[in-house]
């Protein structure tokens, strides 16, 4: 049997995200004191120290920074995804998140390409942001 | 002051153990200090994957059967060798110890699945934003090479002249793990870990330990061969990846200015260098970050032989984590050692020559922590 993934188990620092996502939604946190996106979820805004982070949505839509595929899993709950790729996906808004690239090829992912966030369901109550590639023009 | 180095043999050792290999470093460093047990009175140790223990230091002293004054251990990944001998350094200089032990030693070879040791490091990732994602740590350095690679045009041939040099390097090695010579076609043909990175673009898996003794100087002074540590620095930006402000500029910078700082050197005069290289790219960029060459220059260096022994920075000289071996900790450790021993002139066949001057770097999580040693003779 394949070991289970680890999914999210939310802290008192993002569970608003998580449950956002519950409902489609991908927020996160603007500083309204030094104005910058802040992720992951803090408690004070990392860049200032001032506690003024406020949730905000998030358009999901950005870009991707860098990507990785992925063919010797990491841990055995993986294997059977091999290969998939792994993404650090810049947001419009100015944060960045990790995601799997959904595309049909891994090959083809490119820095600098456009991706949307869906969100995928799984064994707990929090989906996961996803990357799905956009069309340019 | 450095007043003793060891080093286990690397690779795998059948009837070790994290805790004989912990003993056995220790014991080789007091032999080359020409100290006794009697002697240490500060022990510092790091921590283990195959026999995991929350009190590491304090299991290895009852192990050993040794009572120290001052006794802890310490978790900062790779870099933790380097940031032992920071503050052990500190303990001789405020008084609070004479002779301070910093031993590290893990069997992650026999002590556990090579499976085992991938997935207790996927742990690095953070719980809820990356390793749902599937990620582990040649995944997160593959994310920053194909970003080094966009930036700066490098190729993977240059890469895999970093793996091919290092094993150069430890085939004059007797400790070393892998001493087999290695081709570019082999390090461009071996199978895809995490992309753009292969299998030989990775570090070993090693059983295998080493200890650093670090003496105050009115102590140390007696030692067989003392050297002296002459500048520190730590830099620290992150520990998750997707927290990195940049995927080509790192602690090492800063971590690097002020150990070069302190000890009033520059980059141009090391003649030695011995940096973390869990995998190739971690040695490029760190290379370019800390200013040892000019940004997308690394590689063609590495190609060129510049790395090896007679080129113009020759670095790890052991044969790295590459090559060497990579036993958590001590992985870290022995880039001290080995620059010990470059100093002293006991380098044997990997002798560089007139060595004066050895930077020391080591690289924790997804180049998270730094932490530099510049080392004079």
């Amino acid at each position: 049997m394949t070991p289970a993934k680890p999914l999210p188990k939310p802290t008192a620092e993002t569970l608003p995200f998580w449950q956002a996502a519950a409902q489609g939604k991908l927020v996160f946190q603007h500083c309204s004191a030094c104005n910058r996106a802040q992720f992951p979820p803090a408690n004070h805004c990392p860049a200032c120290g001032n506690r003024s982070l406020r949730w905000q949505e998030s358009a999901g839509s950005g870009s991707i920074h860098s990507h990785t595929t992925v063919q010797r899993a990491p841990t055995a709950a993986f294997k059977n995804d091999v290969p998939y790729v792994i993404a650090l996906i810049d947001l419009d808004e100015g944060f960045r998140m990790m995601m799997n690239w959904r595309g049909d090829d891994p090959a083809t992912a490119r820095i600098g390409d456009r991706i949307r966030v869906v969100f995928e369901a799984n064994a707990s109550p929090w989906p996961l942001p996803q990357a799905v590639p956009v069309q340019a023009g | 002051m450095i007043s003793g180095v060891a080093n286990t043999r690397v690779g795998e050792i059948a009837g070790s153990s994290c805790m004989s290999l912990h003993e056995e470093a220790a014991r080789g460093a007091l032999e080359d200090a020409g100290l006794h047990w009697s002697d240490i009175d500060g022990v510092l140790c790091a921590y283990s994957l195959a026999e995991p223990h929350p009190m590491l230091a304090s299991a290895f002293c009852e192990f050993v059967g040794i009572h120290p004054n001052v006794c802890t251990a310490l978790q900062s990944g790779g870099t933790t060798a380097c940031i032992m001998v920071m503050l052990a350094e500190s303990l001789v200089a405020t008084g609070q110890c004479r002779h301070v032990l910093c031993v590290t030693g893990d069997n992650r070879a026999t002590g556990m699945s090579r499976d085992g040791a991938v997935a207790a490091l996927a742990e690095f990732g953070h719980a809820q934003f990356e390793r749902p994602y599937g990620i582990g740590i040649p995944p997160a350095y593959g994310l920053v090479a194909q970003r080094y690679l966009h930036e700066y045009g490098a190729t993977l041939e240059q890469l895999a002249a970093i793996s091919v040099e290092h094993r150069r390097h430890a085939a004059r090695h007797p400790d070393a793990h892998k001493r087999e010579p290695i081709s570019l076609d082999d390090v461009m043909r071996s199978r895809v870990i995490s992309s753009p990175l292969r299998l030989l673009d990775c570090c070993l898996v090693s059983d295998g330990g080493a200890a650093v003794i670090v003496s105050a100087a009115d102590a140390g002074r007696d030692t067989r061969a003392p050297l002296k540590v002459l500048g520190m620095g730590q830099g620290h930006t992150h520990e998750h990846i997707v927290a990195a402000p940049s995927l080509t500029d790192f602690g090492c910078k800063q971590s690097s200015q002020r150990a070069f700082a302190q000890a009033g050197l520059k980059p141009a005069d090391i003649d030695v260098a011995q940096i973390y290289d869990s995998f190739t790219i971690t040695l490029l960029v760190e290379l370019e970050s800390m200013g040892f060459f000019e940004r997308g220059q690394a590689g063609v260096a590495a190609l060129a032989g510049e790395l090896g022994l007679g080129g113009k920075l020759p670095c790890n000289t052991h044969g790295g984590l590459l090559s060497f071996g990579h036993s958590g900790a001590a992985g870290g450790m022995f880039h001290i050692v080995e620059a010990v021993r470059q100093l002293r002139g006991e380098a044997d066949a990997r002798q560089v020559k007139d060595a004066r001057t050895a930077f020391v770097h080591g690289d924790g999580g997804i180049l998270s922590a730094h932490c530099s040693l510049i080392l004079g003779s």
